[in-house]
């Protein structure tokens, strides 16, 4: 019985990790290449799915318009965000890029609710709510489609940076900015790319877990989650997003299974960034991170 | 101020470093000492000196950031945590030892200083965004040992009731009192943060802000440095967290959670980073801001909104203006107020001449 609770518990966890996976890809993708470190991407998720929720709930829009709606409200608010806000702050101190992003992230979590109300509402986007029973396993489907959704965006978006043209310049761009710009790569057009991405990736994200949890302002939290998530695997690393994720999921899981019952609760919050402190100690830059090297 | 400073001419080192940069200065502090302990006690009602009181408050803890992220370039998110262990050290003292403030204030920021220096022993390896991460960690860890320990946190509901602070038998329990306890506490507060600044170790701080690697070759321990940043700074989150459980009454871990903490980073950055007196202005800005908000919410906010509705969007409003403002400041004005009140002073010292 222990072992099928044990292997219960990680299957579970490495689904969930999937989907945190998917969340963190959007932070690494700007990071990566506009060197932002971006505190609002948990209240990307969030307004996303509060658009599509309130499109579908307030509107009676069919589900894949209200899909639509929300992918083309996410391309145009980070496409106006990173000219608006982002572009006067490049060069500036971390601190001053972070303290932006956390001014924008509680504006985004005062004006979902203004706009769509701040009742928790159900996201259908038509999984089955009976759970998966295999066996002596337990599984959501949501979370079963949502680790699928996001295995096949990090193969796609891996291909985006292996294969294509587009994905190689912000590569480049990620490398370094000056050399970009020296070999006519429109820099400021890809720092745009990347946080339209990272806004999709939001998008993906909100449906899945939007159908997870429920939508409302609480989803912001997952932002939270995300940290130890992207710190583990190595702030500039895509592989590492993955991994992290998978190590975080489990992690969080057997937490909950094992230590919750003895402490009294509340130990899958705080787990992730123990074991994140962990990791840092023996390497400082991730597991899959780049170290930085300090030149006078 | 607006004076004249024709006709001084400085010689010294000495002088140049001087607490007072020009004689005026003086009758400038004493002018406003006169203001704020004579004149504002004597005329405003409880309600606005407790508006005073919060603002105070909020100027040791911002202090004490600035410190760390302005002064040194240590970003830290977990600053709330290290005002809840200095409240409920200050806490705990109070109630099961009986100790007056002047002992529970120092043993708060004891306690803080040394969790801060925990906290900052990994800075040595981890840099940057890590950094601002592994402190963000710790005050999920510093928050959850506070709540699901009974020692600490005194039971259910983790909070505790303080006594009013005790001074030689008089005990401080209106905010006229509390005005005058807290006022006397943070100006200790600003003129310990200005001569450290002056000081040996405030430099090292600085040159480890702007070149890490550069002061470690003209002899500065970084290390150790670093770390006394992080007992500082803690030392004074941990005051604040005393100051403030002794205004309200209560020690409670809900006023120190991340939202605070992302209060007082928005305090040092609007004010300025690396300015004592940058801190000092960001510290009335944030403190201000939802109370103006709300208060101009609740005189116009009807002529568009019916009353029913205004309760519920209020907080959300209040949010939305919040974040905006921050964002607005950083884009116009990277260098926060401190800059902005320069800009003013020196327009019009060189009045009438533009240059």
């Amino acid at each position: 019985m222990e072992w099928q609770f044990l292997f219960e518990l990680t299957i579970n966890g490495l689904l969930t990790g999937m989907m945190y996976a998917l969340i963190a890809v959007g932070f690494v993708l700007i990071y990566k290449s506009t060197d932002a470190i971006n505190f609002a991407q948990g209240e990307f998720v969030m307004i996303a799915a509060i658009v599509v929720a309130g499109m579908a709930a307030n509107y009676g829009f069919p589900i894949v318009a209200a899909i639509a709606v929300g992918l083309l409200f996410m391309i145009v608010f980070n496409f106006a965000l990173e000219r608006i806000v982002l572009r006067p702050m490049i060069g500036r101190p971390v601190v001053s890029i972070i303290m932006a992003t956390i001014g924008l992230a509680l504006m985004l979590r005062g004006a979902g609710p203004l706009v769509f109300g701040a009742e928790t509402r159900p996201l259908d986007i038509g999984v089955p709510d009976e759970p998966l029973i295999w066996g002596p396993l337990f599984m959501t489907p949501i979370d079963v489609v949502g680790a699928g959704i996001s295995i096949m965006f990090l193969a796609i978006f891996g291909w985006f940076f292996m294969k294509s043209r587009k994905g190689v310049a912000m590569r480049a761009v990620a490398d370094s900015h000056m050399i970009s710009m020296a070999m006519g790569i429109n820099v400021e057009r890809y720092f745009a790319l990347a946080w339209i991405l990272a806004g999709v990736v939001a998008l993906l994200g909100g449906l899945v877990w939007g159908s997870a949890i429920g939508v409302d302002t609480q989803m912001a939290a997952l932002g939270l989650k995300v940290f130890p998530v992207v710190i583990l695997g190595g702030l500039d690393s895509i592989i590492g997003v993955v991994v992290g994720g998978l190590i975080i999921g489990v992690c969080e899981a057997l937490a909950a299974g094992y230590i919750d019952p003895l402490v009294g609760g509340g130990t899958k919050d705080f787990t992730p960034y123990v074991l994140m402190i962990l990791v840092l100690m023996f390497r400082p830059y991730g597991i899959f991170g780049k170290p930085i090297i300090e030149r006078i | 101020m607006f004076h004249r400073e024709s006709g001084y001419f400085k010689t010294t080192y000495q002088a140049d470093m001087g607490l007072y940069p020009l004689p005026i200065a003086r009758y400038a502090i004493v002018a406003i000492a006169a203001l704020f302990f004579i004149l504002l006690p004597a005329v405003l009602d409880g309600y606005y000196l407790s508006i005073i009181n919060l603002v105070a408050i909020a100027i040791v803890g911002a202090l004490g950031l600035n410190i760390l992220v302005g002064f040194t370039g240590q970003i830290s998110i977990g600053h709330a945590a290290f005002m809840s262990v200095g409240a409920y050290t200050a806490a705990n003292l109070a109630t099961k030892l009986d100790l007056p403030f002047w002992l529970t204030l120092p043993a708060g920021g004891a306690m803080a200083a040394f969790i801060g220096i925990l906290v900052g022993i990994p800075s040595l390896r981890i840099k940057g965004l890590y950094l601002a991460i592994a402190t963000l960690a710790a005050q999920f860890i510093i928050e959850w040992i506070i709540n699901h320990t009974p020692t600490i946190s005194g039971g259910v509901a983790a909070s505790i009731e303080m006594p009013r602070p005790n001074f030689f038998g008089m005990e401080l329990a209106t905010q006229a009192e509390l005005y005058y306890f807290l006022m006397v506490i943070a100006v200790i507060a600003i003129v310990g943060a200005l001569n450290l600044i002056r000081s040996r170790i405030g430099r090292s701080f600085i040159a480890i802000r702007d070149q890490e690697i550069a002061a470690e070759i003209i002899g500065i321990n970084v290390f150790k440095t670093k770390l006394i940043a992080f007992g500082i700074s803690s030392f004074y989150a941990g005051v604040c967290g005393v100051m403030y459980t002794y205004y309200l009454g209560v020690a409670n871990y809900e006023n120190f959670q991340l939202i605070t903490s992302i209060d007082y980073l928005a305090m040092v950055i609007i004010g300025g980073l690396g300015s004592v007196l940058g801190s000092i202005f960001g510290a009335i800005f944030i403190t201000m801001l939802p109370i103006v908000i709300r208060l101009l919410m609740e005189t116009f906010g009807s002529i568009f909104i019916d009353d029913a509705a205004l309760a519920q969007v209020i907080a959300q409003f209040r949010l939305i203006i919040f974040g905006g403002l921050i964002i607005l400041f950083l884009v116009v004005e990277p260098d926060g107020l401190a800059k902005l009140w320069q800009n003013i002073r020196n327009y019009f010292r060189f009045w009438p001449f533009s240059y």
